[in-house]
């Protein structure tokens, strides 16, 4: 999915150690396909055992509508691999998240689903959370950030992924450019399982 | 001399494809492990490109995670789970890989069956749609978790792209005190981290007590690298290793597996090799560890205190107010005596036989608590079919425990195996998150050992005193 430039207004959930649990429960994992999963995003904290919505979850609240950018807490994504949660969140609408650090995995999951995961410093971090609903500038091929005050921070990102956005190609087709390198690596390998034995 | 290297640089170098400028190394994959969760919209992506699995002879599928461990008899209910299952079946028929249905005598948490049945060896590259997939590093392999897209890439490709990761020492020396296991001593390690704290690293177990430990304690210790937040975790093969994988299945025999040794005994990290960081632990100062909040770095000591978040600040009293707010726990009092409702004894961290032995041992001419609920699911068709052997299922049968399949079952509560809202559990999978055993449970990880003791007592208990 191809990233290049975003205009967009924040949302807050502040809360550290944002689990995938968390954002997507594992009772959505049954479906076979990647439709649908927007519905189940934050689910337990979003919704009331009776399927009416929490009036003070921060995605819940009317000034909420239309935010593509999520504000989250230190260590966005920890816990299991599921791409699920990635697929949760740009189904419900979200481009960004922006924290201060995320899990390996998420991070990378998010990458490939033109979910651009942010880090900034705890200084900048501190700014967006207390500020809900900025309208914040994402130019993904200078990396930076800008805000409304006109403050803008630049961010990591891995060149190969940033360019693979850019691009809107994905990772799979490069890989698949490389074939004659893999039969060179088979045909030297040693020591190998055979599960079809 | 060539420059030192750690096992994770020996096994990273052995196995770059190609490395282009500006580009993660393209790293070759010696196994690959699927389950039905992660795989149909990556089989989806291959249909919808027009491409096969490239290796089916290096990949094996399994079903674990929405499999019903109640009776085999007995049909799958949920129709969302059945028709999961139906793809997988589908899936691998389709493109030729070996699956272990829920019917096979091989089928089982797809962590505990690659081990079991010799398919994990030393060196290799392993990967699994699945975050625990760094239980397999107990035998020094590089073991990742990786999301669908990358388990489409590895069908077509054997293939995934990856940056270098950074090398984290977790050493641990001395005696374990009777009591406490290889599970307290990783409950140890992630309180003491954190759960972020191996981001982008590869830990590696070192020290004389890992040395002691066995495979399978290995195995527990590896598996919740995740949890301290890092990529994998692996332990350097040794004898102990090598006795493990005499004779297993999939294993090599023979001429070839003497050969196979005299490569794997060159895995060990080179002396004078460097870390990018170090933990260093004294074994004989552990004790039984408990969780008491939402995430699996809230780890105590069986006889220490529940925090107060007023002792500190920011961040940092915010998640702990939010997780005992969530458990409905008090500060300043200890865990021990907590009554519980639910006791777990699972999941690919402690499913194997060495763990129901060790739960059984317990339980044995006792019996759990008329306010308990005891579920021992273990970890593959193997490990029940031995059990039984032993007559460990009688011995939890007559203790009023219930002996189920093999499978994930309440570890993730995606097949019907779960917690009622508020209802307490010891368990000794990997996570405590919120709703993780169930929407609305509470979950406190243990190890199998301290699980039967509090099952037993009907509260949170110290084994120690049953031993
Ligand atoms: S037992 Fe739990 S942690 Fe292990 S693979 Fe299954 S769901 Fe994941």
């Amino acid at each position: 999915m191809k990233f290049t430039t975003l205009e967009a207004k924040t949302v807050v959930v502040p809360a550290e150690n944002i689990d995938t649990d968390q954002i997507i429960p594992a009772r959505y994992l049954k479906a076979v396909t990647k439709d649908g999963l927007g519905e189940g995003l934050f689910r337990d904290w979003r919704y009331n055992e009776d399927g009416t919505p929490k009036a003070d979850f921060p995605l819940n609240k009317p000034e909420s509508k239309g935010a593509e950018i999520l504000i989250a807490g230190d260590n966005f994504g920890c816990g299991s691999s599921r791409e699920h949660a990635p697929w949760a969140l740009t189904q419900y609408g979200f481009r960004a998240v922006v924290s201060t650090s995320f899990a390996d995995i998420f991070k990378g999951n998010s990458l490939k689903n033109g979910l651009l995961p942010i880090i900034v410093d705890s200084d900048t971090h501190k700014e967006l959370v207390a500020n809900p609903g900025m309208t914040l500038k994402v130019d993904l091929k200078s990396a930076t950030l800008t805000l409304p005050s006109g403050k803008s921070v630049t961010f990591p990102i891995d060149p190969f992924a940033q360019q693979m956005l850019l691009d809107g190609v994905d990772e799979l087709g490069y890989m698949l450019q490389q074939d004659a390198a893999i039969q060179a690596f088979e045909a030297k390998r040693v020591g190998s399982v055979n599960t079809l034995q | 001399m060539s420059k030192p290297r750690t096992i994770v640089e020996k096994i990273w170098d052995s196995h770059v494809v190609a490395q282009h400028p500006g580009a993660p190394a393209l790293l070759f994959i010696d196994l690959h492990l699927a389950h039905e969760v992660t795989s149909p919209q990556a089989f989806d992506e291959l249909r919808k490109r027009g491409l096969k699995v490239r290796r089916p002879d290096l990949t094996i599928a399994t079903m674990d995670h929405s499999t019903p461990t109640s009776s085999r008899d007995l049909p799958v209910l949920d129709a969302n789970g059945a028709a999961q299952l139906a793809q997988m079946e589908k899936n691998c028929a389709e493109f030729g890989i070996r699956l272990y249905n829920r019917m096979n005598d091989h089928q089982g948490i797809v962590h505990v069956i690659g081990p079991e049945q010799g398919l994990t060896q030393p060196g290799m590259t392993i990967v699994c749609g699945d975050s625990h997939t760094a239980t397999h590093g107990a035998f020094g392999a590089l073991a990742f978790g990786i999301g669908t897209s990358q388990v489409g890439h590895v069908f077509a490709t054997q293939c995934l792209l990856q940056q270098p990761s950074k090398s984290y020492e977790i050493r641990v020396d001395g005696q374990l005190k009777p009591g406490v296991t290889a599970k307290d001593i990783i409950l140890a390690v992630i309180a003491k981290i954190g759960i972020g704290g191996g981001t982008e690293c590869v830990f590696e177990f070192t020290g004389s007590a890992i040395r002691s430990l066995s495979m399978e304690e290995r195995m527990t210790i590896c598996n919740m690298s995740i949890e301290g937040g890092a990529r994998a975790g692996l332990v350097a093969p040794d004898d102990t290793t090598y006795q493990y994988l005499a004779n297993r299945e999939y294993g090599p025999k023979g001429a070839d597996f003497d050969a196979a040794v005299a490569r794997w005994k060159q895995l060990p990290t080179d002396e004078g090799a460097t870390y990018a960081h170090r933990l260093v632990i004294d074994a004989s100062t552990l004790e039984p560890m408990v969780t008491f909040g939402t995430n699996p770095g809230m780890g105590i000591a069986i006889s220490e205190n529940i925090p107060d978040p007023a002792a500190h600040t920011g961040s940092q009293k915010m998640d702990l107010e939010k997780a005992l707010h969530y458990m409905d726990l008090k500060p300043n009092v200890p865990l021990k005596g907590h009554p519980i409702n639910v006791v777990f004894v699972g999941s690919c961290t402690n499913s194997r036989i060495s763990d129901l032995r060790a739960a059984a041992a317990v339980i044995k001419g006792r019996k759990v608590s008329p306010n308990v609920r005891m579920m021992v699911v273990p970890g593959s068709q193997q490990v029940k079919k031995q059990a039984e052997a032993e007559g460990l299922d009688k011995i939890f049968r007559e203790a009023g425990a219930d002996f189920r399949e093999a499978g994930c079952s309440m570890c993730l509560a995606m097949n019907g195996d779960q917690l009622s809202p508020g209802e307490y559990c010891v368990s000794t999978s990997n996570r405590n998150f919120e709703g993780r055993q169930g929407k609305g449970g509470r979950t406190f990880l243990a190890s199998p050992q301290t699980a039967a003791a509090s099952a037993v007592m009907g509260v949170v208990a110290d084994v120690r005193t049953l031993l």
